[in-house]
């Protein structure tokens, strides 16, 4: 389930800290996709994450995922110190492969999704969420 | 026939959407000082349905100044197209003639001659009689306002709308969307509502707590008119919690959501709708992407951004409108709905000439019995302008310079900041500036004037932040608006650059040193969107400062360098 953090301000100052770069050396998020994958290759689609574009409030986001057929689906908060947010497994009594919560963005990120599909294979998508100091409205 | 361009829309389908658009070819008129009220309204009817649309009113119920911005850069796939088009670019794109009526109403050229010669625009009262003269033509046109319509004058303000609710409900509006209205908060927008003989639509409106649509703002509704069964979805602007403080309507989420506006229109169409009409608050840019994405909508009134443009804007088959600010226009959409589509449309906007258009005179004396009580405060003089004052414009505007010098010299800062929002009328030179000019481009539910310190990285991370907000090449993370303003401070900006690698060379304008990132400077400014900010209202610390000065004489702002357009 939900991992609490509190390490991240959120607001003026998020934004300043440097990008978590997203690249083929160990980094926490590449950790935490091979524990779930067990460095299985995963493949892009058949997952939809639903969020907002821009979080109105980085301390409680919004989040769906839905991947149809799904037996497991991890999501990661890739810009997070802690990016593990939970693993939500479905059995046979689950009405669809959907999981709805709310997490913590400490900054502007990518939300990934990884699902594990019946076969054992994996898809995955990952969508931008800002987290913004505000900007002035027309 | 004042009609100068025809679209011809082939599509997929059997059918192909034809139409008209005119916005006018009175230059020659207007020179002769022969334009008349029925040259602005001549229109042939056409089809079976009318659209009325006005939006981002911001309260302005008596003509003004409206000087329209002279930068307006898009980024990515909207670069240069309408409407980040200004000055004698637009001109040459919509074939206007320069020093025209027209060209005076649409762009900023030559702006404070051209006034003297065509007038203030605007006034609800020309817009009623406007809006009667097409309900003669088509007595069943539906009136539709896209939002920002309670907030942005000093009455607006001491009435908590109420004012501009009684005008608007006066005029006949049928429906509208929302987003400064919130800046009410929760229980006044909720009595309003309660009050409004019209629905208040916003299908993007959810219940934070429980992430559902929510129960107190409807999706939208329904008109039957001229035989076709007619949907009005309503989307509010997607960033009001963000762009204005959200403790003050805690209870609503908001957010594009454009799976679910596919599946409002899914829904309406299901229940036969022969025409549908998003009536919108996302942004010019915004409305263009969700155009694309969602299938089946056949108009967009689009809204928050102000354009105004003379012509719609064609996406598939979908028509977007813009139809301006500040009660400058009021565009009219014939449309011809048969068989469940649209056929064809003609469309008009119509720049509402104050010295032209005849004031509907029972308009007139509810407006003036709205400012009635009030009249003195509003028409006190506290200094005159021997510069024109304006604000439109992505980086700067003299009104903005105005405004941070007053922050800077009443609150002895070293650097002011100053809320990038494109509201609020222009004064020409040798106006008098009264009490509710100040109010008209900074009236506010939150108007304190804080004082702070910030490092030079922190304003760096605002300056940053912002721009994103305005150049991110995807319009769904744009929050429309235009830069911070600053005072004190320059900088250099490469819009085509991504978040982080556009602003650089601060430099405190005092000094001509560069801006220290481990170094505090105080900072004052308004508009903070935090609760429980403390300091003077803006209008006080405006009018203080402009009763120290007497005189207004401003310096073109020569600080900031843009690059990457």
């Amino acid at each position: 389930m939900l991992t609490r953090r509190d390490t991240l301000a959120i607001g003026l100052g998020a934004s300043a800290l440097a990008a978590l770069p997203l690249t083929a050396s160990a980094t926490p998020v590449d950790d935490a996709v091979a524990a779930f994958t067990g460095g299985a290759a995963v493949a892009e689609g058949g997952v939809t994450i639903t969020a907002p574009e821009i979080a109105e409030n980085g301390n409680t986001v919004p989040i769906s995922v839905e991947a149809a057929g799904a037996t497991e689906i991890m999501l990661i908060a890739t810009g997070n110190p802690t990016p593990n947010v939970g693993r939500f497994v479905f059995g046979p009594g689950s009405g669809s492969s959907m999981v709805a919560t709310r997490i913590r963005l400490g900054r502007t990120q990518d939300v990934m999704a990884i699902a594990k599909m019946a076969d054992g294979s994996y898809a995955s998508t990952a969508v931008e969420v800002k987290v913004t100091i505000g900007g002035c409205g027309g | 026939m004042i009609s100068r361009r025809e679209f011809l829309q082939a599509s997929v389908a059997a059918s192909a959407l034809y139409g008209i658009s005119g916005f006018g070819n009175w230059s020659k008129l207007a020179a002769q000082q022969a334009l008349t009220q029925d040259d602005l309204l001549r229109f042939d009817t056409f089809g079976n349905v009318s659209l009325i649309h006005i939006t981002d009113i911001h309260a302005h119920m008596k003509p003004i100044w409206f000087r329209e911005p002279e930068f307006n850069y898009g980024v990515g796939d909207v670069r240069g197209q309408p409407p980040h088009v200004v000055g004698r670019d637009f001109i040459n794109m919509y074939n206007l003639t320069p020093g025209s009526a027209d060209a005076y109403a649409l762009t900023y050229e030559d702006f404070a001659a051209l006034g003297r010669t065509y007038g203030r625009m605007g006034g609800m009262d020309r817009v009623a009689t406007v809006v009667k003269a097409i309900k003669a033509d088509r007595p069943d046109a539906i009136l539709l306002d896209g939002g920002d319509t309670w907030h942005g004058s000093m009455t607006s303000y001491l009435t908590q709308g109420q004012d501009v609710v009684n005008i608007m409900n006066a005029l006949g509006v049928e429906a509208m969307t929302s987003h400064w209205e919130w800046t009410f908060g929760t229980d006044r927008v909720l009595e309003i509502v309660a009050d409004l003989p019209f629905p208040f639509l916003g299908q993007n409106i959810f219940d934070a707590e429980w992430d559902e649509p929510s129960e107190d703002v409807e999706s939208y509704t329904w008109f039957e008119r001229g035989g076709a069964k007619i949907a009005v979805i309503g989307q509010a602007f997607p960033y009001t919690p963000i762009a204005n403080p959200r403790w003050m309507f805690p209870e609503f989420s908001f957010g594009i959501r454009d799976e679910r506006m596919q599946e409002m229109v899914d829904e309406v169409k299901a229940a036969g709708a022969d025409l549908v009409v998003v009536l919108s608050h996302n942004g010019f840019d915004v409305d263009r992407k969700m155009a694309s994405r969602v299938q089946g909508i056949d108009v967009i009134l689009t809204g928050h951004t102000h354009d105004a443009l003379p012509e719609p804007v064609l996406v598939g088959n979908t028509l977007l409108i813009a139809s301006g600010s500040h009660g400058k226009f009021v565009t009219r959409l014939d449309l011809d709905v048969r068989n469940g589509q649209l056929m064809g449309f003609r469309h008009k906007l119509i720049p509402i000439f104050s010295d032209v258009i005849t004031p509907d005179a029972e308009m007139s004396s509810l407006i003036d019995a709205e400012r009635e009580p009030y009249k003195d405060q509003l028409e006190e003089v506290v200094g005159t302008t021997d510069s024109l004052l304006y604000r439109r414009g992505n980086f700067a505007g003299t009104w903005d310079d105005l405004i941070c010098d007053a922050v800077m010299s009443e609150r002895d800062t070293e650097i002011a900041m100053s809320p990038g929002v494109r509201w609020g009328a222009s004064l020409m030179p040798g106006d008098d500036i009264r009490r509710e000019d100040i109010h008209s481009v900074c009236s506010m539910t939150y108007g304190q004037v804080y004082r702070t310190e910030m490092t030079g990285e922190l304003i760096h991370t605002i300056l940053e932040d912002v721009a994103d907000n305005l150049f991110n090449t995807d319009p769904y993370y744009q929050q429309g608006g235009d830069m911070v303003r600053l005072g004190g401070l320059g900088y250099s900006i490469d819009i085509s650059k991504p978040i982080g690698e556009r602003i650089s060379g601060l430099t405190l304008l005092r000094t001509g040193e560069s801006l220290d990132p481990t170094r505090s400077y105080t900072v004052g400014g308004w508009a903070s969107v935090n609760e429980g900010t403390e300091g003077p209202q803006i209008w006080d610390v405006i009018e203080s400062h402009i009763r120290k000065l007497g005189r207004v004489e401003l310096q073109p702002n020569t600080s900031i360098t843009v690059t990457g357009i």
